[in-house]
C-alpha cells in the first residue's frame, strides 16, 4: 500500500548503557527518536524551547548533525524545534553523548508536557508585553515531559496579534495591558483613536479626548505607544488564558478562561490544569475534548482560586 | 504650546511606512539636542506607527495638531 516504507520491522536489538537489549521504535518515540521510512533510520528531536538556541549551540549542533545524518540535514519543526533527519539508531548513544556534552538534550513525542514554544516576547519586539522566552524557559524545566493522557502543548505570545497560536494550543498564554487614561495631562491630540485599531478609543469631536470602549479593547497597548504625552498608561499587565486549542486532523479553537493572569501565576495555572487533565482525561483524549465531554465549568470551578480576579466573565460585566 | 518654533521641517504627506519614520529619523539624526522638527503625517497607518517609534527612539512629541487628514507633529530631539 505505502511503496515509500522500506522498513516494517518495529523492534531492535540495541546497546543500552552497555547492555544489549530489544528496543520498540514505539518507546523510542516517547524519546524524541522518530521512525522514519527509511530502514534504521530515525529522525531525532532536540529541545529548544521557545525556539532559542545560542550561536555557540547552534554550532555544536550543525557539527554533530553533519556527522550523524546521513543526508546533512535538519529539519525546522512546527514547534520550534531542530530534528536531525536520517540518524542510524545503532548511533544513538554515541549522538546523544556528544548533544550532552554541548548541553543539549533530546526532545520527546507522546503523552506528556511537549517543549513549549513561544516569540521573541518583550525581550526585543516592539510589540511585545510579556517575558515569552523566559515563561517558556520555566515551563521546558518545570513541567516538560510531565505524563498527561495525550500531547500537551503550552505557547506564549507576547501581544494579541498571537504568532505563537495561543488558540490552537492545550494551554495559550497571550501578553494583554490594561490601559488606563490620565486626563489631567491628555491634550486632546487624538492620535490615540488613529493608534486604535479596534475602535476601542474615539475622539470627543471638540476636545479630542478620547471615548473608551472596553469591550471593543483588545489590550494591545498602541493606545499606550502612542501617546505624545503617556496619558495613556499601563495599568497591569497580564496573560489572556486559553484553553482546548489543538490542529491537526480536526482542530479546535482554544477557549478564553482568564484575563490578565500576572507571572507569577502561570506555573499554578498550569500545574493545576495538568492536575484536572491527570483526572479527567481519558487516555488519547486531548484535553479540549476533555473538555467537551467534562464541561468547561467542571474546570473553571476546579480553578476557581486560581483564577478569582481575572475571570472572563468579570470582564463581560463591566 | 502654540508658540514653539521649529528649526526644521519635514512634509512627509503620502509617504508611507517606514520610510516616513527613516527620514523622520535621518533629519533628526542632522539635527542639535533640544531642537525641534516638524513633520506632516497622513492619518491612518503613517500616524498609527510613526508617534510610537519616536518615542521608542527616546524624543518627545511636543505638540500635535490634527488638520483635515494629516497631523502636524513637532518633536525634539533627545539629548
Amino acid at each position: 500500500m505505502d511503496r515509500f516504507i522500506e522498513d516494517k520491522i518495529t523492534k531492535v536489538q540495541v546497546k543500552v548503557e552497555g547492555q544489549e537489549k530489544k528496543v520498540d521504535f514505539s518507546e523510542l518515540k516517547t524519546g524524541g527518536f522518530i521512525k522514519q521510512r527509511q530502514k534504521d533510520l530515525f529522525a531525532v528531536r532536540l529541545r529548544c524551547p521557545g525556539g532559542r538556541i545560542t550561536t555557540e549551540k547552534l554550532i555544536g549542533i550543525s557539527k554533530i548533525a553533519h556527522k550523524y545524518s546521513k543526508k546533512g540535514v535538519v529539519h525546522l519543526s512546527f514547534r520550534q524545534s531542530l530534528e536531525i533527519l536520517y540518524v542510524d539508531y545503532r548511533e544513538f548513544e554515541t549522538l546523544v553523548d556528544e548533544l550532552s556534552k554541548i548541553g543539549v538534550k533530546v526532545a520527546s513525542c507522546g503523552p506528556r508536557v511537549r517543549v513549549p514554544t513561544a516569540c521573541g516576547g518583550c525581550e526585543y519586539n516592539p510589540n511585545g508585553l510579556t517575558d515569552t522566552q523566559g515563561l517558556a524557559g520555566m515551563v521546558d524545566k518545570k513541567y516538560f515531559g510531565t505524563p498527561t493522557p495525550h500531547k500537551f502543548k503550552v505557547s506564549f505570545s507576547g501581544c494579541p496579534i498571537d504568532c505563537a497560536r495561543t488558540r490552537e494550543m492545550d494551554l495559550g498564554f497571550q501578553g494583554v495591558v490594561d490601559p488606563q487614561w490620565d486626563e489631567a495631562t491628555c491634550t486632546g491630540c487624538t492620535i490615540c483613536s488613529e493608534a486604535c485599531k479596534e475602535d476601542a478609543i474615539q475622539s470627543h469631536p471638540e476636545t479630542g479626548k478620547p471615548i473608551y470602549d472596553p469591550k471593543k479593547c483588545l489590550w494591545c497597548g498602541d493606545c499606550i505607544r502612542a501617546c505624545p504625552t503617556s496619558s495613556w498608561q499601563a495599568k497591569r499587565y497580564g496573560h489572556l488564558v486559553r484553553i482546548g486549542g489543538k490542529h491537526g486532523r480536526h482542530p479546535m479553537e482554544a477557549k478564553e478562561i482568564a484575563l490578565f493572569i500576572p507571572d507569577e501565576k502561570v506555573p499554578l495555572v498550569i500545574e493545576k490544569t495538568i492536575q484536572w487533565y491527570q483526572t479527567n482525561g481519558a487516555r488519547g483524549e486531548r484535553i479540549g475534548k476533555t473538555l467537551e465531554r467534562v464541561g468547561l465549568e467542571n474546570y473553571l470551578k476546579f480553578m476557581e482560586t486560581v483564577f478569582s480576579g481575572c475571570s472572563i466573565l468579570e470582564r463581560e460585566a463591566v | 504650546m502654540n508658540e514653539i518654533k521649529a528649526d526644521d521641517f519635514l512634509d512627509l504627506r503620502g509617504v508611507l511606512c517606514p520610510i516616513n519614520f527613516v527620514k523622520t529619523k535621518l533629519k533628526l539624526e542632522g539635527m542639535e539636542a533640544g531642537q525641534v522638527l516638524e513633520v506632516v503625517l497622513d492619518s491612518g497607518e503613517p500616524i498609527q506607527n510613526v508617534p510610537k517609534s519616536i518615542k521608542e527612539e527616546g524624543h518627545t512629541i511636543v505638540e500635535v495638531k490634527r488638520e483635515q487628514n494629516h497631523f502636524r507633529l513637532k518633536i525634539k530631539k533627545s539629548a
